[in-house]
């Protein structure tokens, strides 16, 4: 059993199966009247988010609750943290309140690996800097399953800015550990040169890569990036990597568009293409509660769980 | 007051020495080397199965007084330097006022002075509040015997302003030390850009950011003639270059430090912070060059790049530590266990990268050897074979960031004596 998700790197194929298996048997409780069950009852989960964020935190906080855990919302903003308080103490004083989880969304990579050390909780990273997003892989993962029987040789795109996505580091990773074929799509500045390494093919072009795909995974861009002069301009971005309705219709007709959100509408995925049937953006936000539920599950050894499950 | 060193394997780079012999210290000087010295009066240490050396010299020191002494003073930083077996030490200007007067270098030499423990010189900075545009008094500060004027962490940007510097450099023999970092290519960066800054999503810096500025300083050493020292070059092709233009005549004299020659950004797959260097660890393929550079010649010498902080400055996320790590205390332990023992280098050549080399290039006549008959007594003992583990004994500096807290090195330093008086014995400072 996984004390802490720190990086998905830690997960085995069983694991992630498991993860996912786990998260089935969750999706129904979010579709009842009553969607909460009694498992995690009595356990404390604190979401400690640096960063501001509206989808994770409140998936994970939903996620918490559906499983009867008592949920803390500490963000930065009105806090110790806002009066120049470290990560360590502000730690120190979680582990004191007897935190059985914590879930850190944080701006600095390895914040979450930096924690453990202060805290006897599970630390969940719901994000950290450039680095990753285990969580979000996770649901990715659960999302194109319920399309899709097997993971293996399974064709996936991931197009935008690899090179500052935490999203990318842990999609690719866990995708090609489940035996699908990532290619990372992006100008040459936004893809690490490094990630060869990584078991993905690279495409410095969107539109050969189109035809043959499975899915095709929309990354944010943010505008900042033009600023820095990673690309000449949007408009040059939009248009070489922008998924459009044109070439929505170069896919295949069962390919999936994904997008971890928030959306840039007009910039790496058209409006019209973002609210087409086969683009699952918000299928993803629903399966990240069951997903997330899983995960709080499974670590925490809630009731009915086995030891060494995970 | 006599002291005999009795029957220690000399190692003395600088008279072409290596063998078992004794050493007679009379006040502050070498009385006698030799078999069989007549110890009659003198205190005399079993110094079988050691090593005597020349004391070691640093050039590159962060002894952070004035200003941050938080995080070390003059006097624990030459606590620290005695007990790691230097005699000398070079301490870097980026203090609180900058060392840019001669001011401050009077103060930290008097502080040095006062600690009696190790010499201190302090280097000056080349630009006035190390702004990176204006020259400091370099006459003055020569005619009080400042030897190396560096920017440090602050890498002279300006090829205009490394031009002039070189060139004025000229009319007082003093070198001019460039920490090799073109600011643009390595903006924001936490470690090496490569396959782990790729995985760990941190910035990197390229070893291009080093390449471009040594090249850059390599080719206006050339122009002006001027006096250039590279410190703590991280790259591989940074060795390759400065062996170049030396071969073509060039005046150059390059360092590294201890832990670029033992670990690389793989070791950083924790995130830890106490391996967060400037210029960061690069890898392992650069640490074998490095390695082999120093073995060969084409880099002169080890520099601790002693970087102490405070523990909560460290105690921090990743991309908020300050970069740096303690040398002094661990350095002779590091190159020996990691260099010398898997036989990347003699141990001879260790004590003169350690000492003799560093001290030509501060132009030290105390330091650094020979070790005969009326030289002044600047020396260290130590046992190249002891075992010990980092931070299981308290450090003598402030600073606890040390790289390799926790891991067994062999080679501990055991007497270190400054013109006769001795500054550790048996492991411990004396004062």
């Amino acid at each position: 059993m996984i004390k802490h998700l720190l990086s998905v790197t830690q997960l085995s194929p069983e694991a992630v199966t498991r993860i996912l298996d786990t998260a089935d048997s969750f999706r129904e409780v979010g579709t009842r009247v009553i969607k909460k069950v009694p498992a995690l009852r009595g356990r404390t989960v604190v979401n400690l988010f640096y960063e501001p964020s509206t989808r994770t935190r409140i998936s994970f906080e939903l996620a918490a609750k559906r499983l009867s855990a008592d949920v803390i919302n500490f963000t930065t903003s009105g806090s110790s943290v806002s009066k120049g308080e470290s990560l360590k103490d502000t730690a120190l004083t979680l582990q004191a309140m007897g935190a059985d989880a914590i879930v850190i969304r944080h701006s600095s990579s390895g914040a979450p690996y930096t924690l453990t050390r202060w805290v006897d909780a599970s630390v969940l990273n719901a994000g950290d800097g450039t680095h990753e997003h285990p969580t979000q892989a996770l649901l990715d993962l659960y999302t194109i399953r319920e399309h899709f029987p097997s993971f293996e040789g399974l064709r996936v795109a991931i197009v935008g800015d690899v090179l500052h996505s935490r999203v990318a580091r842990s999609g690719t990773h866990v995708l090609t550990t489940m035996g699908a074929q990532v290619t990372l799509v992006g100008p040459p500045t936004l893809i690490p040169s490094e990630a060869a390494s990584w078991g993905a093919a690279i495409s410095h072009e969107l539109d050969p890569v189109l035809p043959k795909l499975d899915v095709c995974y929309m990354l944010r861009v943010q505008r900042e990036r033009q600023r820095q002069q990673y690309f000449p301009t949007v408009r040059e971005y939009a248009m070489r990597f922008g998924l459009t309705r044109d070439r929505v219709g170069a896919l295949p007709e069962r390919a999936l568009i994904m997008h971890p959100g928030p959306m840039n509408r007009g910039v790496e995925i058209a409006s019209d293409v973002a609210d087409l049937p086969q683009a699952l953006i918000t299928d993803q936000v629903t399966n990240g509660i069951a997903v997330r539920m899983a995960l709080l599950y499974l670590m925490l050894g809630g009731e009915g769980a086995q030891e060494g499950t995970l | 007051m006599k002291t005999l060193f009795r029957g220690g394997r000399l190692i003395d780079p600088a008279a072409g020495r290596d063998e078992a012999v004794d050493v007679l210290v009379e006040d502050s000087l070498v009385a006698a080397v030799g078999d069989g010295v007549d110890g009659a009066g003198a205190e005399i240490l079993d110094c079988d199965g050691l090593v005597v050396a020349p004391g070691l010299v640093d050039l590159h020191a962060h002894l952070r007084e004035p200003g941050l002494e938080h995080k070390e003073t003059v006097e624990t930083g030459a606590r620290a330097a005695a007990a790691g077996g230097f005699t000398a030490i070079c301490a870097m200007p980026n203090t609180e006022p900058v060392a840019d007067t001669t001011g401050v270098i009077m103060e930290v030499r008097a502080r040095a002075e006062k600690a009696g423990l190790c010499d201190v010189l302090p280097a000056a900075a080349i630009t006035r509040g190390l702004d990176g545009e204006s020259l400091v008094e370099m006459g003055e500060l020569a005619d009080i015997g400042v030897r190396l004027f560096t920017d440090d962490h602050r890498s002279v940007q300006s090829s205009r302003v490394m031009r002039l510097a070189l060139e004025y450099a000229k009319a007082f023999e003093v070198v001019i030390c460039q920490h090799a970092q073109d600011d643009d290519l390595s903006e924001g960066w936490q470690m090496h850009e490569g396959q782990y800054s790729a995985l760990l999503g941190l910035t990197g810096a390229p070893r291009e950011a080093e390449e471009v500025t040594v090249a850059r300083d390599l080719l206006l050493a050339r122009l002006t003639g001027g006096r250039l020292h590279l410190t703590h070059l991280s790259s591989l092709g940074s060795v390759d270059a400065v062996r170049h233009a030396r071969a073509a005549g060039t005046r150059v004299t390059a360092d590294v430090t201890p832990h670029h020659l033992s670990l690389a950004d793989e070791d950083l797959i924790e995130y830890d912070t106490n391996k967060k260097m400037n210029p960061p660890l690069r890898t392992p393929e650069d640490r074998s060059a490095l390695q082999q550079g120093l073995a060969e010649g084409a880099l002169d010498a080890v520099a601790t790049d002693h970087a102490p902080h405070a523990v909560e400055e460290k105690e921090q996320e990743f991309d908020r530590s300050p970069p740096g790590t303690t040398g002094l205390e661990t350095a002779l332990a590091v190159v020996l266990t990691h260099v010398v023992e898997p036989g990347a280098m003699g141990l001879t050549r260790a004590v003169e990268v350690l000492s003799t080399a560093p001290a030509r290039i501060l132009g030290l006549e105390e330091h650094g050897g020979p070790v005969q008959p009326g030289r002044a007594a600047n020396l260290t003992v130590f046992d190249p074979a002891a075992e010990w583990v980092v931070g299981e004994r308290p450090f003598h500096s402030r600073g606890r960031n040390n790289a390799f807290l926790g891991l067994s090195l062999r080679g501990r330093v055991l007497h270190t004596m400054l013109r006769g008086e001795p500054t550790v014995r048996d492991g411990e400072p004396t004062r």
